[in-house]
């Protein structure tokens, strides 16, 4: 065992203990936005709401973070097919499009404000930075694991190992949840 | 058990364990090299249970003794506090005639700061975080948490958070005096009173920490129970404890994030000018900028978690108490499948009853039906289990334990507050009940004090399982009796004053023409809190002493009880087991079976030719 790991032996049954708490994790992670956007929709049905045309740079964020989506998946395929240099590709590709996704948000943010939206103003404005505030921020610590997959890409020798695997497949459902997440709070945040 | 039938016991797990290669990978012990590791920076599931407890008796002693001293306040109004002038300092202000007098901001601090603790340090920390961590493992046949590293992140996320309420007792402004419920504008703005500056800060720092500590516990929780049982114990093998332990996590796991997205747009509004919860307030005269905001939805938001929050301190006092009640009546548990679903549905009905406690908040009354529906439907499951546990007493060969005594308090604190639950559920009725002595009087037998009892029995029975030693017995059950008797002698007159409309929180009641005759009933309920609270202290010195000099324990299952922590050598190391995992074979619940030549059979012992015939007769 060693010394911060998961206990690796026991009775193996089905999904691999560390996906399964991810997963329990992103069910947290789920009833937090949802209890976020139930608020929303609370607070907007009480009036007294600002109504205002959504930047088109989150457009162009959302489209970032989706074909992100599809180059770490691709990357995934590629270490599992022993395509090595596909593998050492994508990672710090995928890497720089989370980079830019966040750093597109915040543009969004600036291109609100120059609007007229302001934090502090009505909770209508409020409610949005708050909301795609929060994702970026899940969004950055996904950036943190694929920094260290990308160091792992390139500091060891390509292998396949089924730890390995598992290990990447963490990183890999992981941006795909922050991933889908946002384009559910997009959707969301459009229609509203 | 004699020291021959032990001596059966570790052959059987040889011979029929199950084989993990534990010790071939793990040459000695790494965790317990030395004292930090093994009693600090513990990686091990049963000294962080011992960590988490001991931490819930110290917060449970503060949280305690800061009721005496506003019961005090309640009870003898015109008396002087000077005496407390030493430990209270400037909240307690002397006038010339040399009397002292309870600061009325810091009295709402005191009860603010007691919820807080009591709820989520002392019966969400000091009870899930104590028995989850110390039977979960140990019951599933496990060698540890499915992460230790994460497990123990969770002990020092809490101990992070008990740090942080600490020093806000200190502030010169006082702690955070809006209620443990911290609903705005008391909460969302700096200058609504002086508990709401620093004080709101910390205690929001605080408790974000405590969040973190109980989503790292859950989850290791659920990915432990879910993955790593030993073979042959599937589901329905699984003690009640861990079911209860299970669906406990995974209601944290739901319900406190909503409450961190509450806490965002309340740091929001503090912080950073938002309204999310404010609008068109004046604070000393004077208009605020705020508008648009509601406070409703903090209360929805809270209220979410804070429903949900309720059975998770319930619910693992319910699983103590089936397991405690079983073993100590010989009998199998009455209805174990039923046991199973009901807390399966209290735990999805505890997503859906959150607005009964926003009857009176101008919510519509048409949506307030709903809600009453389906918290008068938790009543259900919630008699299926009385009624089960009364039932497993019944024709029991009971032994009264101070444990046992404990448990079957449990179910006789538990009636008494979940009965006049039904009166609150119902929303006409709360028009009167709402915000009263009613209401304390319920929330503190059937959550407080029930929960108390839980704990109290699961530290009796598996404290022998931590420390190796017994808990002395005689101070056991005097500690029960004054318990029991003190409780109720302190909650049932609320109900009284409740009904007359008695409203909580207020500072003192010899004031109001209409409350002035129960000065003396508050009078009574001041002494019996002193001496119940006194009572507790017989407890503490119990525990202390017992840990260096109790009863030592001799064999390793003392209770004769079935599930396999009682098969673990007495002072067990990391790992548990020193060699191969227990099998499971069986229920946890074979005691007096027929036919057994003792009253309980361990769960790792194979069936017999005759049960096998049985079984394959169903
Ligand atoms: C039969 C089951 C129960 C029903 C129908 C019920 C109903 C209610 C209702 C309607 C209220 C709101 C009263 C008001 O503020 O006017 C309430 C308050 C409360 N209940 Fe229960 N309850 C039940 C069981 C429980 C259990 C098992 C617990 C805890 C373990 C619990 C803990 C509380 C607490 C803490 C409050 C008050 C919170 C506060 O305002 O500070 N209840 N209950
Ligand atoms: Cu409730």
């Amino acid at each position: 065992m060693s010394n911060s790991g998961i206990i690796e032996h026991k009775v193996k049954r089905g999904i691999h203990p560390p996906l399964f708490a991810l997963w329990a994790a992103m069910a947290s992670i789920v009833m937090m936005f949802g209890s976020l956007t139930s608020a929303y929709i609370v607070r907007q049905a009480a009036g007294n709401w600002l109504e205002f045309r959504m930047p088109d740079i989150f457009f162009y964020s959302t489209i970032t973070i989706l074909i992100s989506s599809v180059t770490l998946h691709t990357s995934y395929w590629a270490f599992r097919n022993g395509r090595k240099n596909l593998y050492r590709l994508f990672l710090p590709v995928t890497l720089i499009l989370g980079i830019a996704f966040v750093v597109m948000q915040y543009q969004g943010w600036q291109a609100l404000y120059d609007i007229g939206v302001a934090l502090d103003g009505n909770p209508g404005g409020s409610f949005f930075y708050l909301i795609s505030g929060v994702h970026a921020a899940h969004v950055v610590g996904g950036l943190f694991a694929l920094i260290v997959a990308a160091i792992y890409a390139f500091t060891l020798p390509y292998n396949y190992t089924e730890k390995r695997r598992r290990r990447f497949q963490l990183v890999l459902h992981y941006w795909h949840f922050v991933d889908i997440l946002w384009v559910y709070l997009f959707l969301f945040l459009l229609i509203q | 058990m004699s020291s021959s039938q032990q001596q059966e016991t570790d052959v059987l797990i040889n011979e029929q364990g199950y084989d993990d290669h534990f010790h071939e990978h793990h040459h000695g012990d790494k965790y317990q090299s030395n004292f930090i590791t093994h009693y600090i920076f513990s990686q091990d599931h049963k000294i962080i249970a011992r960590q988490f407890l001991v931490t819930g008796i110290f917060w449970a002693i503060i949280g305690a003794s800061m009721s005496i001293i506003f019961r005090l306040q309640l009870g003898f109004p015109d008396d002087s506090m000077a005496w407390l002038k030493p430990i209270l300092g400037k909240w307690i202000t002397i006038n010339d005639a040399g009397h002292g007098a309870l600061n009325p901001e810091f009295y709402y601090a005191l009860v603010t700061m007691h919820g807080t603790i009591i709820v989520f340090f002392v019966l969400t920390a000091g009870l899930s975080g104590t028995f989850a961590n110390l039977l979960i493992p140990y019951q599933l046949g496990a060698r540890d948490m499915a992460s230790p590293f994460l497990n123990m992140l969770s002990y020092w996320f809490f101990f992070l958070a008990s740090v942080v309420m600490f020093i806000s007792l200190f502030l010169s402004t006082g702690p955070f005096a809006g209620g443990w419920t911290a609903y705005p504008p008391l909460s969302a703005l700096p200058e609504a009173s002086s508990g709401s500056g620093a004080g709101m800060t910390l205690w929001l720092v605080s408790l974000t920490f405590f969040v973190v500590s109980v989503l790292l516990g859950g989850i290791n929780y659920v990915t432990t129970v879910l993955n790593l049982r030993t073979k042959g114990m599937n589901l329905w093998r699984m003690p009640l404890t861990v079911w209860a332990l299970l669906v406990t996590a995974i209601l944290g796991i739901l319900s406190f994030p909503v409450l961190v997205s509450g806490f965002f747009l309340l740091i929001f509004d503090r912080g950073m000018g938002t309204s999310f919860y404010l609008s068109e307030i004046f604070v000393n005269g004077a208009a605020m900028q705020n508008v648009g905001g509601s406070p409703i939805l903090y209360q929805h938001l809270f209220w979410f978690l804070g429903h949900p929050e309720v059975y998770i301190i319930i619910l693992p006092a319910m699983g103590l108490t089936s397991e405690v009640l079983s073993v100590h009546a010989r009998k199998p548990i009455f209805g174990y499948k039923a046991m199973v679903y009901s807390i399966l549905a209290i735990g999805f009905l505890s997503f859906i009853v959150w607005a009964h406690h926003m009857f009176m908040s101008g919510v519509n009354p048409f949506i307030s039906n709903f809600f009453v529906v389906f918290t008068l439907i938790i009543a259900v499951p919630s008699a299926v289990k009385v009624f089960n546990w009364i039932s497993t007493l019944y024709k029991g060969n009971i032994r009264f334990t101070s444990a046992m005594l404990f448990a079957i308090g449990f179910v006789s604190m538990f009636i008494s507050g979940g009965l006049t639950g039904i009166f609150l559920g119902n929303s006409a009725i709360d028009i009167q009940l709402h915000d009263t002595y009613f209401v304390v009087a319920h929330f503190h037998i059937v959550m407080g004090i029930a929960a108390f009892f839980g704990m109290f029995a699961g530290v009796y029975h598996w404290f022998p399982r931590m420390y190796g030693r017994f808990m002395n017995e005689t101070l056991g059950r005097i500690h029960f009796w004054m318990t029991i008797v003190g409780a109720y002698a302190i909650f049932w007159p609320m109900h009284y004053m409740g009904m007359a409309g008695v409203p909580r929180r207020y500072y003192r009641f010899d004031t109001f023409d209409a409350f002035g005759h129960f000065g003396g009933l508050n009078e009574f309920i001041t002494i019996a809190a002193i001496i119940t609270f006194s009572a507790q202290l017989l407890f503490v010195f119990n525990f202390f002493y017992s840990i260096w000099y109790g009863k030592k324990m001799t064999t390793k299952n003392p209770w004769g009880a079935t599930t396999l922590e009682w098969t673990t050598p007495i002072k067990a190391g990391h790992g548990n087991w020193p060699g191969k995992l227990p099998t499971v074979h069986r229920w946890a619940y074979d005691y007096s079976k027929e036919g057994a030549d003792k009253d309980f059979i361990q769960q790792h012992l194979p069936l017999t030719d005759k049960e096998k015939a049985e079984e394959a007769n169903h």
